[in-house]
């Protein structure tokens, strides 16, 4: 860790991030994003705009989906932390993943990790029910189009590859029912 | 981020003493907004007490018919609970108008209540903000005041509260519950929460320092529709222009005033037979404007008739 090799102390935080549980001695102003980035030198998930209004950062902390810019890292001990490096491998893609690269949903690719945790986050809060403002009042949310683009409003695309997005979170729930 | 020591509350009393006992600490649960204005100094705190996993995120079904929403249970966990959304269709429909899917899952309703203002003044640390910098001024008076207050503001602050959440609760009638530093709970309308700036702009609330908010309490929904409506620049993902929620005879304005506004006077008209469309002129007689922001009357007036009228049935 780069903090013991400058004798720092820090408040020890134990996260359990892509199945692994890691240590780690922390200053409590380093956020769940740098500490997977600086710290663990996991630097899937991105640094936008570092506050919460691009979701480039985003990941899953106990299978929600979450700005991890805007979460202090202390505040996450014991809590299990899926970052875009625990979704699939090179060989066995994520079903997400996969779709993401067959619709060509991406050009810079820079908002890609946030995009599909993301994605992966939002797939769950729809089988969970959970409502957005283009859910008719009470109606079990469906996968529309109107909902896929108001769910993923957190997620922002400079290259505009929304079209592809959508496209591409449509066959990968399909691939995943 | 300016330094500050963590520690993690292992219970509401104990949260309340720490608070009390540290100077300039500050609870965080969510942390959405407190740590967005951390990172810009302009909150401060030099400790922060994580108050995020305390036991106060259920939602229980009150005895007289009402719900309890805890204050640590997420955004997302709220609109989503399925009696908020077939009692209190409102409450939901708000909430999911507020922020992104993300900040919900991580935004507690109490912290929803204790947000901050918007205010570009409020953010931009190389002007003066009354709120930010008591005595300082206020460059909104005569500066980008697009989403300024057009009720009870006062010449030294004329920020909005943000939430879209708190409107849908003072139409509702909610109530505020808390522990206080003393370790006394209190109950008490939300309507009394959130205070006007008058001279004292950098308060938003009139919560004691260490004063901790538990639980929001819903009486069981009033007789009549409900309906929520926001106007902003963007379909989704925006800070709000204005709001308006109505449920039954009650009626709640956003993004108007220092805190969410109960339109009294528009009720009383309606309650008198007025036509929507009169009961927001009655309202909005009152208000008043700073330039930029001289289109949110008509805007109120407009968002207020259509959902006004979206409530008694009329096509809009």
């Amino acid at each position: 860790m780069c903090g013991r090799r400058f004798g720092r102390v820090g408040l020890r935080t134990t996260i359990t991030v892509n199945g692994q549980a890691r240590a780690l001695d922390l200053d409590p102003r380093t956020t769940l994003l740098d500490a997977l980035r600086e710290h663990l030198r996991l630097t899937g998930a991105k640094k936008g705009c570092d506050h919460g209004q691009c979701g480039a950062c985003t990941v899953l902390v106990n299978g929600v989906r979450i700005n991890s810019c805007l979460s202090l890292a202390v505040m996450h001990d014991g809590d299990e932390v899926t970052s875009i490096e625990g979704l699939g491998t090179t060989e066995a893609l994520h079903p997400v993943q996969r779709a993401f690269l067959t619709e060509d949903a991406f050009q810079c690719g820079y908002c890609t990790p946030g995009q599909i945790c993301s994605t992966v986050g939002m797939l769950a809060e729809l089988e969970a029910a959970i409502p957005s403002q283009e859910t008719p009042r009470g109606a079990k949310p469906a996968l529309t189009d109107a909902e896929i683009r108001e769910r993923m409003s957190g997620n922002i695309c400079r290259c505009s590859a929304y079209p592809q997005i959508v496209a591409a979170i449509k066959s990968a729930a399909e691939a995943m029912a | 981020m300016k330094a500050f020591t963590y520690e993690r509350a292992q219970s509401a009393e104990a949260a309340v003493k720490a608070a009390t006992a540290t100077p300039a600490a500050k609870f965080i649960a969510g942390g959405t907004n407190l740590l967005d204005l951390m990172k810009l100094e302009i909150e401060q705190p030099q400790h922060l007490i994580d108050v995020g996993r305390l036991p106060m995120a259920a939602v229980e079904d009150t005895a007289d018919g009402g719900l309890k929403i805890g204050a640590m249970a997420s955004n997302s966990h709220a609109a989503a609970d399925p009696r908020v959304r077939q009692r209190y269709p409102l409450l939901s429909e708000a909430i999911v108008a507020g922020g992104s899917p993300q900040l919900r899952n991580k935004a507690s309703v109490g912290g929803n209540l204790m947000q901050r203002t918007r205010c570009a003044y409020f953010y931009d640390t190389s002007k003066p903000c009354n709120k930010r910098q008591p005595g300082a001024g206020c460059a909104a008076l005569e500066g980008l005041n697009r989403n300024a207050a057009i009720f009870g503001a006062s010449h030294a602050c004329i920020a909005t509260h943000p939430s879209d959440m708190a409107v849908a609760l003072a139409a509702l009638d909610a109530r505020v519950e808390t522990l206080s530093p003393t370790g006394q709970a209190r109950s008490f309308p939300i309507l009394e929460l959130h205070r006007l700036p008058a001279e004292r702009p950098e308060m938003d609330t009139h919560l004691v320092p260490g004063e901790l908010i538990t639980a929001v309490v819903l009486p069981p929904p009033p007789k009549g529709a409900q309906v929520y409506r926001k106007v902003r620049d963007r379909a989704s993902y925006a800070g709000g222009l204005a709001s308006i929620a109505v449920a039954g005879p009650n009626v709640a304005l956003g993004m108007v005033a220092h805190k969410p506004w109960r339109a009294v006077d528009a009720e009383a008209a309606l309650a008198a037979g007025a036509t929507p469309a009169e009961a927001m002129a009655r309202e909005l007689d009152g208000a008043s404007s700073a330039g930029r922001n001289d289109f949110k009357i008509a805007l109120v007036a407009r968002l207020g008739a259509a959902a006004l009228a979206e409530a008694k049935g009329e096509r809009t």
